[in-house]
């Protein structure tokens, strides 16, 4: 099904279906009946897509729009609106908080998704032999992704606990002392991404792997046949013919880093929403949810939301150009 | 790589064939990659412990007492405390009731959504209709919008209408989501010859009987994994539940998750395992035993346009 859906998005557009006939009619039906046809088949496609762009946009879109109306007006809960221009914007670059919630969800996605998508790409590689147990390997790495966030995440904080947890337990038989994973800044992190890597390498790893499957084999011999090694075939044959899938895994991952609320929100435990004592570890959705239902300040909290609305953009813009590059790149050498 | 040597090439039809590895002699030995080598398995076989552990240790703290957790060296096997922790879980810290709400919430959810985005996704597939290419590439687009950005003004609304703790407010926003439609239509395209439609329209059939007695047939396999991944991911939600819903009031399993990480009701810890522990099982349950469709919806779901 993989490959099916693959080759129907990744060729040109599908050829259109025939229009539908117009009512031909064989028993030569009422004019009325005929009327009625062809209003079923004009109105019936918007019938279909109704509920989606309904749904959207009573619940996205209308939001999206009075979260931007907010962002530039002082609010509380219950209150009055009064408008402030970009106060709130100018508010944000001038906190420190904003920049440090900003530089944490920056961190926190790098370490979380540099490390998992490579090990995602290696455990995909060796998916892609032939092995004995396949389908348990698969099921078994994809047991993270069924797993919740605030399950994972209570998980891994008894883990990570600096007073008896089993991490910093297996470390003491290595002799190095335990590490402060809740109040130091970087342990902290590593903590809270060491939970983001464990739910998503698995899911990668088997999208990668769906990937590698459509690699047409006579690139292989015809590489095997140059002499390319195996690591050699790896980097010139498997990596380019899977670009446009890590790009896909690489903006869906930073579309989720750049969110990231429940890992840090509940690693944290009552200190979570500010993201530790020394916020060291609190994000820009947490921040938001501070400033919005802490503080009470929902026009600060409207800006951040549109910061990172501003900030997805910017993520898919230069998507869209890499994307673009690489389709001239590839049309220029076939 | 081993597929790829068993399997044609995409464009040569290959797609209904299960990519079973069976092939003669040395075929396929170009590469030299056919067997994977014992390092492979030593990797593999470290790569599925580190994903089951966490799991099992789930289990292992759940079935100790609050003090035996806590304490280093931190247990190993399972004790014997599970269904005291169960009974605890279960009646004082309402984690009963909470796996119902989540049960009702991932269920609706589950159902509106295959069935909505099986009426858009054949709408995009094959019908005609003004617009519909700008309307998909909106359908696409509306994906990358994070939930930030709505949840201030729902916030306002819900607390205005007197919905905060109440389902529907958290069931009502992802009635259909993009990701349902662009699923099925990917599915319908290739799967539903138009000739079958046109075939239904000249013999008078309406859109209705169109629906049920073409395409549902058709698309019943994608419906079945899109109910099964919506339903993982609508369980498994939390940003806008934990705002709409509160801990201690009306609850689906995350958010009174969330409430007893943060010390709420208990801070014993082997209880609040035991929480984590209600709310992971069914869904590894599912896994368990429907693994492989998951893992085929996944990839296929995976790739965009």
């Amino acid at each position: 099904m993989a490959t099916s859906v693959r080759a129907a998005a990744d060729g040109s557009p599908p050829p259109a279906p025939p229009a539908p006939r117009p009512a031909r009619r064989r028993k030569a039906p009422s004019a009325w009946r005929s009327k009625l046809y062809r209003l079923d088949v004009k109105a019936t496609p918007y019938t279909f897509i109704a509920p989606f762009f309904l749904t959207f946009a009573a619940f996205g879109l209308f939001p999206l729009i009075y979260t931007g109306w907010l962002s530039l007006h002082r609010v509380e809960l219950g209150g009055e609106a009064e408008w402030r221009g970009l106060e709130n914007y100018t508010g944000l670059t001038d906190s420190d908080f904003f920049w440090n919630a900003l530089a944490n969800t920056f961190t926190i996605g790098v370490i979380s998704t540099v490390p998992q998508l490579l090990m995602a790409l290696g455990l995909a590689h060796l998916l892609n032999y032939k092995l004995r147990g396949r389908g348990f390997y698969r099921v078994a790495i994809l047991a993270p992704y069924a797993t919740s966030i605030a399950a994972a995440t209570l998980v891994f904080a008894q883990l990570f606990n600096t007073d008896y947890g089993m991490i910093n337990g297996f470390l003491g038989l290595f002799g190095i002392d335990a590490v402060n994973w809740e109040t130091e800044k970087w342990p902290a992190q590593i903590a809270i991404s060491t939970i983001v890597t464990w739910r998503w390498t698995g899911y990668n790893a088997l999208i990668y792997l769906a990937a590698m499957q459509a690699v047409p084999n006579d690139l292989y011999e015809a590489a095997a046949l140059d002499g390319a090694s195996r690591w050699r075939q790896f980097i010139s044959v498997t990596i380019p013919s899977i670009r446009p899938t890590i790009l896909f895994t690489v903006v869906v991952s930073t579309i989720g880093a750049t969110q990231l609320f429940g890992e840090p929100l509940i690693f944290g435990g009552s200190l979570g929403i500010g993201g530790g004592s020394a916020n060291q570890y609190q994000t820009l959705s947490l921040l938001m949810y501070e400033k919005g239902w802490v503080t009470g300040s929902l026009g600060q909290a409207s800006a951040i939301a549109w910061v990172m609305l501003l900030l997805l953009l910017l993520v898919g813009g230069v998507q869209a150009l890499i994307s673009r590059r690489n389709r001239k790149k590839t049309g220029a050498s076939s | 790589m081993t597929h790829a040597l068993t399997k044609a090439p995409a464009e040569a039809g290959g797609r209904r064939k299960a990519p079973v590895p069976r092939r003669g002699g040395k075929a396929g030995r170009a590469g030299g990659q056919n067997h994977a080598g014992p390092l492979t398995y030593i990797v593999l076989a470290l790569a599925a412990f580190f994903s089951l552990f966490p799991l099992y240790w789930n289990l292992v703290a759940a079935s100790h007492t609050g003090e035996r957790v806590v304490q280093a060296p931190s247990p190993l096997l399972p004790g014997d405390q599970l269904f005291t922790n169960l009974e605890i879980a279960w009646n004082q810290v309402h984690m009963g009731q909470a796996l119902i709400n989540t049960t009702i919430v991932a269920g609706t959810v589950a159902m509106s959504t295959v069935l909505f985005a099986t009426l858009a996704g054949f709408a995009f597939a094959k019908l005609q209709f003004r617009g519909r290419n700008i309307l998909l590439a909106v359908v696409i687009a509306t994906m990358t919008v994070p939930p930030q950005l709505s949840v201030i003004p729902l916030y306002q609304i819900i607390t205005e209408l007197g919905w905060v703790d109440q389902l529907q407010s958290v069931i009502l926003p992802t009635l259909v989501a993009a990701f349902g439609v662009f699923f099925m239509r990917q599915f319908l395209l290739e799967a539903l010859p138009v000739e079958l439609v046109e075939a239904a329209r000249m013999d008078g059939a309406n859109s209705m009987r169109i629906i049920w007695h073409v395409v549902f047939p058709v698309a019943r396999p994608a419906m079945a994994v899109l109910g099964m991944l919506i339903f993982v991911q609508s369980w498994n939600d939390f940003f806008w539940p934990f705002i709409a819903l509160t801990p201690d009031g009306n609850p689906t399993l995350q958010v009174a998750l969330a409430g007893l990480g943060a010390g709420n009701h208990t801070v014993n810890h082997a209880v609040v395992l035991t929480g984590a522990l209600i709310a992971t099982i069914p869904l590894l349950a599912v896994f368990a035993l429907l693994g492989k469709h998951v893992v085929g919806g996944i990839t296929a779901g995976a790739v965009k346009s």
